[in-house]
């Protein structure tokens, strides 16, 4: 057997499994179980209570009210990939999940896991990144409601405490017809991404960009939105030298550097990258009446 | 050490056990049930080998524990087979195409195809080889897996048909 002994706890409600968070010690969430098992069958986490959230009632489903697309945490990444609301409400997010692991690992994973796992490369992260995404937490001690920029705080770590959980994941939409692409370069697909670059774009009838949104991971300990790159894009007409001079003001960052990539290649690929991603989303802009 | 009670179905057959809460569903399959057809090699989720179906869809068996199976429906590489010493045709177009050498791989590449021949009877190479992204082989290059997977959507497609 891999992993250390544990207890298991199956609870039904979230109330249940607050309880359980604020009254155990040492005690861990279990989603999908895509990042945490592997970490668990290495023994570089040992936890001494496990809290599995499948058998939890109401976690699960997709609903969009008004401009919001509402994802519950137990949402499993296969069944956002196939979701119609997602593909039509959220495009980038569902071309995201296409770079998340394999259908085997997609069948189990959940949303909700992978935004509290918090992988500097993740593509789910990214998305909620790119869409200002709101992070709704339960605990016993109430539920709260945490901006996806305040999210992310340091490298695998969240403003989740030990006794909370991520319950939903809300994504306000942007409005039809806006322009979105995923790009992202790994050594083999479903890897983690060395980098990858998520573009939303909203264009005018003219191709005036009235807002943009560039955000890219696997640079820093978390996605980082591309705030400089947005200001080149908004106001002017989207065009190829626009495009270039965006993907440029990329390579003002810091990228980390590692045994996959060295800094200067991560920033060479932030730039290819932005630009691809920034030129499909303006490609796929349909000019609204 | 606590154990706790579960009841599954695999390949059609009810077992009742007492396991620890860290066995995984792999080790479940290989140690207590003797089936070893699912095989174990990385053991953290990159290679594929462990895949099985639960409640109809691939998942990583290394990754799951025994006790989050407890009343679901496991199907591994031995409920493939219609009968005992015959193959599916799946199996019949690994073994035509030459989609295996030593064989560490098949189990986890038959469970991965036959998920995908079931959801999409007529896939596209690049859909094959999409899918084929989450299991390693370390013997065929491939080619062979894929061939075989194409020719089994196509037997399967004239079967249907006929
Ligand atoms: S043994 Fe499960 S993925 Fe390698
Ligand atoms: S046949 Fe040997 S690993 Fe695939």
């Amino acid at each position: 057997m891999k992993p250390a002994p544990f207890d298991y706890h199956a609870p039904r409600s979230i109330e249940e499994a607050a309880g359980l968070l604020a009254s155990l010690d040492n005690a861990k969430v279990l989603a999908g179980g895509q990042s945490l098992v592997p970490m668990m069958n290495f023994r570089y986490v040992i936890i001494d209570h496990i809290v599995d959230l499948a058998k939890v009632e109401g976690l699960a489903g997709i609903s969009v009210t008004g401009a919001i697309l509402r994802i519950g945490a137990m949402t499993r990444q296969r069944d956002l990939e196939f979701s119609p609301e997602v593909a039509q409400h959220c495009p980038l997010l569902r071309e995201a999940l296409s770079h998340v692991g394999h259908r085997q690992t997609r069948n189990r994973g959940t949303i909700g896991g992978s935004l509290a796992h918090a992988d500097p490369a993740a593509e789910q992260p990214t998305v909620c990144a790119a869409h200002d995404a709101v992070i709704e937490i339960a605990s016993a001690r109430g539920t709260r409601r945490v901006p996806f920029a305040e999210f992310a705080v340091a490298f695998l770590t969240t403003a989740v405490e030990p006794d909370e959980i991520v319950t939903a994941i809300e994504i306000p939409l942007w409005p039809a017809g806006h322009g979105y692409s995923f790009h992202e370069f790994a050594r083999r697909r479903g890897d983690f991404a060395i980098v990858g670059a998520a573009a939303l774009l909203d264009l005018a009838p003219d191709q005036t960009v009235r807002r943009a949104s560039l955000t890219l991971c696997g640079i820093a300990t978390g996605p980082l939105r591309m705030t400089e790159a947005e200001q080149v894009l908004t106001g002017k007409r989207f065009d190829r030298g626009v495009a270039q001079a965006a993907a440029a003001a990329v390579k003002a960052i810091t990228p980390v550097s590692d045994i996959h990539a060295s800094a200067g290649y991560r920033r060479h690929l932030a730039e290819v990258l932005a630009f691809r991603a920034l030129r499909d989303a303006a490609a796929r802009c349909s000019a609204r009446i | 050490m606590a154990t706790r009670s579960i009841s599954l179905l695999v390949n059609g057959r009810r077992y009742e056990r007492e396991v620890e809460a860290r066995l995984t569903l792999a080790d479940l399959l290989r140690h207590e049930l003797a089936l070893t057809g699912t095989h174990v090699g990385c053991e953290h989720g990159v290679c594929g080998a462990c895949t099985v179906l639960i409640d109809g869809r691939t998942a990583r068996s290394c990754l799951t524990f025994a006790v989050q199976v407890d009343g679901c429906e496991v199907t591994t590489v031995e409920g493939l087979a219609p009968a005992e010493g015959e193959l599916n045709v799946l199996q019949q177009a690994f073994q035509d195409h030459h989609g295996l050498q030593c064989g560490f791989c098949t189990p986890g590449m038959l469970m991965t195809l036959t998920e995908l021949l079931r959801d999409n009877p007529d896939p596209t190479e690049s859909e094959v080889r999409d899918v084929l992204t989450g299991n390693l082989c370390r013997c065929t290059g491939y080619a062979g897996i894929v061939a075989a997977a194409l020719e089994a959507a196509r037997r399967l497609r004239v079967q249907q048909g006929s």
